[in-house]
């Protein structure tokens, strides 16, 4: 699903230049659920903006379902972002002044689908999230763990090929972080491919693999034992 | 433009951000209201002025005599100048291709007038047919004096409305009565209208009557002319000029009177008047032009910067939609269609209301030298237009710098 073969980027800082990415190389299947952990100063960010088309590579490739990803603009980024990828940020970025429904169906409005299936759309994922009963409220009307919820719905809308979920438990305390981690797996269940960035080891062992990053370069790469979030929620 | 989900977006965004619409919207139309009322009373004041100057014929020249200030050919300064028959006739003939109407003018004074056993205090003046003209008095009953009353030396009396508004109460219709000047019986053959109602203060009775019967001689007191109307209002001005200068020399020459004596005879000109006030008007409708056209740059500035602020206020909400898969140009396209359709509202919002402020109230104002303000309403649509085109100008460079923004960097705005 996702492939990148030596990427390298570094940003300019006055005379200097920091390496970030130091020759990264490694590939997602589809289905899977990967945890990209690292301290801050790792690179995980960077490497996840250049994922999400965010940002770009200096150096490098980077395939995505097949189509490789090169000579961005703004408005080539913007179409392969609509088409493949799904955000979840950790600070959820939804739009204060609509409702959780109409955040959902942001994406959709930029596929150019009709404003009745956009609805119909949205109210169907937001009741996947548990959060139906809320499509008519504010962001501001709900807590972090449903904000976060109503971002995965939003990201989920689109049917993105991948699921980017940066942080995504990094403002949430530890009981609607394991309710949060337990919808991404059972959204993962259903075959979706998720990469997770965190620097939390409990969160990253909810995932099915870990890949490790410092200093620009990965340390490690394991599959690991899936811990089920499901437990610790109820 | 026509792309239905678009405007449901917008209306979306509007309905869900007031407090910022209402301000966007409160800028644009009060600058529009401000310009449009500015030009409506710039208007005002020229119809104003227009109106001052309706009052007698637009190319009158009146000449009235005074007393002599400078010593000339061996005659002493202080003489009174009077004028004559002879004068009128002479200058009549001597200007004649010029001369639309004409007439001369004799104050009947120290008569008593009577109604019955009414006295009347008002003004006699012996005068001649055209005088109607030089004047514009309207008849609204009866018929003005004649050149036939003049030659037959007629007892005939034409008044002005206010008299028979005041005097005449118990019958409908004046003409026909008599009333007595001097003990002798005049018959009211007319009616007029003026504009002034001091000027309907008036006993009109032919110049010749006046001369045999009261004051004797061929004394008169003014000359009044008109000069032909033309469309070229820089031409009758000039030609009424020359006919003031040739009128004045004749007479001072008439007189034995110093070319350089002011005070003897004035002859006044109403085109030389009407020029400098018209070029005042001109003047002050510059100077209102001047103020709206500022006003309008205020009210793109406000424009610019609140455009400036909504950018920046969603520079975030601009960075979740382009996350989410929004192209550059669908922002751009998403604020400027927006803030074209607050500001047009608005624009126009301003422009009903001070026009709707001008058509009602406008007639009502009575103050001198401003009446009926209003306004042109292609130049009024026009500024709208401006407005509207400057605030998409304005709004679309930070819209632009807006939607090229690192989506990254944007999403980190808080």
């Amino acid at each position: 699903m996702i492939e990148i073969k030596d990427l390298h980027k570094s940003y300019k800082m006055g005379s200097n230049s920091l390496h970030v990415l130091k020759g990264l190389n490694f590939s997602i299947d589809e289905g899977e659920l990967v945890a990209i952990m690292g301290s801050s100063g790792s690179g995980k960010s960077t490497l996840l903006n250049i994922l999400g088309m965010l940002d770009e590579a200096d150096s490098g490739s980077y395939t995505l379902d097949g189509v490789p990803i090169k000579d961005l603009n703004e408005t080539k980024a913007a179409k392969y972002r609509n088409k493949f990828l799904g955000f979840v940020f950790q600070s959820f970025n939804l739009i204060n002044y609509k409702s959780a429904m109409e955040n959902v169906a942001l994406p959709l409005y930029y596929q150019k689908v009709p404003r009745k299936e956009r609805e119909e759309k949205a109210l169907k994922y937001l009741a996947q999230v548990g959060l139906k009963e809320w499509a008519t409220h504010l962001p501001n009307e709900l807590s972090g763990g449903q904000k976060q919820r109503v971002a995965i719905a939003r990201a989920m809308a689109a049917e993105p090929k991948v699921l980017l979920a940066d942080e995504p438990t990094g403002a949430l305390d530890s009981k609607t972080s394991y309710e949060v981690m337990d919808l991404i797996q059972n959204i993962n269940d259903k075959g979706n491919t998720i990469l997770v960035v965190t620097h939390e080891e409990d969160i990253a062992h909810m995932c099915k693999r870990i890949v490790h990053l410092k200093d620009g370069v990965i340390v490690e790469d394991k599959k690991v034992e899936q811990v089920r979030a499901a437990q610790y929620v109820k | 433009m026509f792309d239905i989900e678009r405007w449901q977006e917008i209306f979306d965004t509007i309905r869900k951000n007031k407090l910022r619409t209402f301000l966007t919207g409160l800028s644009v139309a009060s600058g529009i209201f401000i310009l449009v009322i500015l030009l409506g009373f710039g208007e005002g004041f020229r119809n104003g002025i227009a109106h001052e100057f309706e009052q007698d014929a637009a190319t009158s020249v009146w000449v009235w005599p005074g007393a002599t200030t400078k010593k000339y050919k061996g005659l002493n300064p202080g003489r009174n100048i009077q004028l004559t028959n002879v004068n009128y006739e002479f200058a009549s003939k001597l200007l004649e291709d010029d001369i639309q109407f004409k007439s001369p003018r004799i104050f009947v004074r120290d008569v008593s007038v009577t109604y019955g056993n009414e006295a009347l205090v008002y003004q006699v003046q012996g005068i001649s047919s055209q005088f109607q003209f030089i004047e514009n008095a309207r008849m609204s009953k009866g018929r003005f004096l004649n050149h036939q009353d003049e030659t037959n030396r007629a007892k005939v009396a034409v008044i002005g409305k206010k008299i028979a508004d005041d005097v005449f109460t118990d019958i409908d219709n004046p003409v026909g009565e008599f009333i007595k000047i001097s003990g002798l019986p005049f018959k009211i053959i007319g009616v007029f209208n003026e504009t002034e109602d001091r000027e309907e203060e008036r006993i009109y009775i032919p110049v010749t009557t006046a001369q045999s019967t009261f004051n004797g001689g061929d004394k008169v007191n003014n000359l009044g002319f008109t000069l032909p109307p033309s469309d070229n209002f820089e031409e009758v001005v000039a030609k009424s000029i020359k006919f003031k200068n040739s009128l004045q020399s004749y007479l001072q020459q008439a007189h034995t009177v110093a070319p350089d004596d002011t005070n003897a005879i004035f002859v006044w000109s109403a085109m030389e008047e009407a020029k400098r006030y018209y070029s005042l008007t001109d003047n002050i409708a510059l100077f209102f032009w001047f103020v709206g056209i500022c006003t309008i740059i205020a009210g793109v500035v406000g424009v610019s910067n609140i455009m400036l602020i909504v950018v920046r206020e969603r520079t975030k909400e601009i960075g979740i939609r382009k996350a989410l898969g929004a192209k550059p140009w669908s922002i751009v396209g998403m604020i400027l269609h927006e803030s074209i359709f607050i500001t047009s509202i608005s624009g126009f919002a301003g422009l009903i209301f001070s026009m709707g402020l001008l058509e009602f109230v406008g007639p009502h104002i009575e103050v001198d030298y401003i009446m009926n303000p209003s306004v042109n309403f292609t130049v009024a649509i026009s500024t709208v237009f401006v407005l509207v085109l400057a605030g998409a100008v304005a709004g679309f460079f930070p819209a632009w710098r807006a939607a090229n923004i690192h989506t990254i960097d944007a999403l980190r705005d808080e």
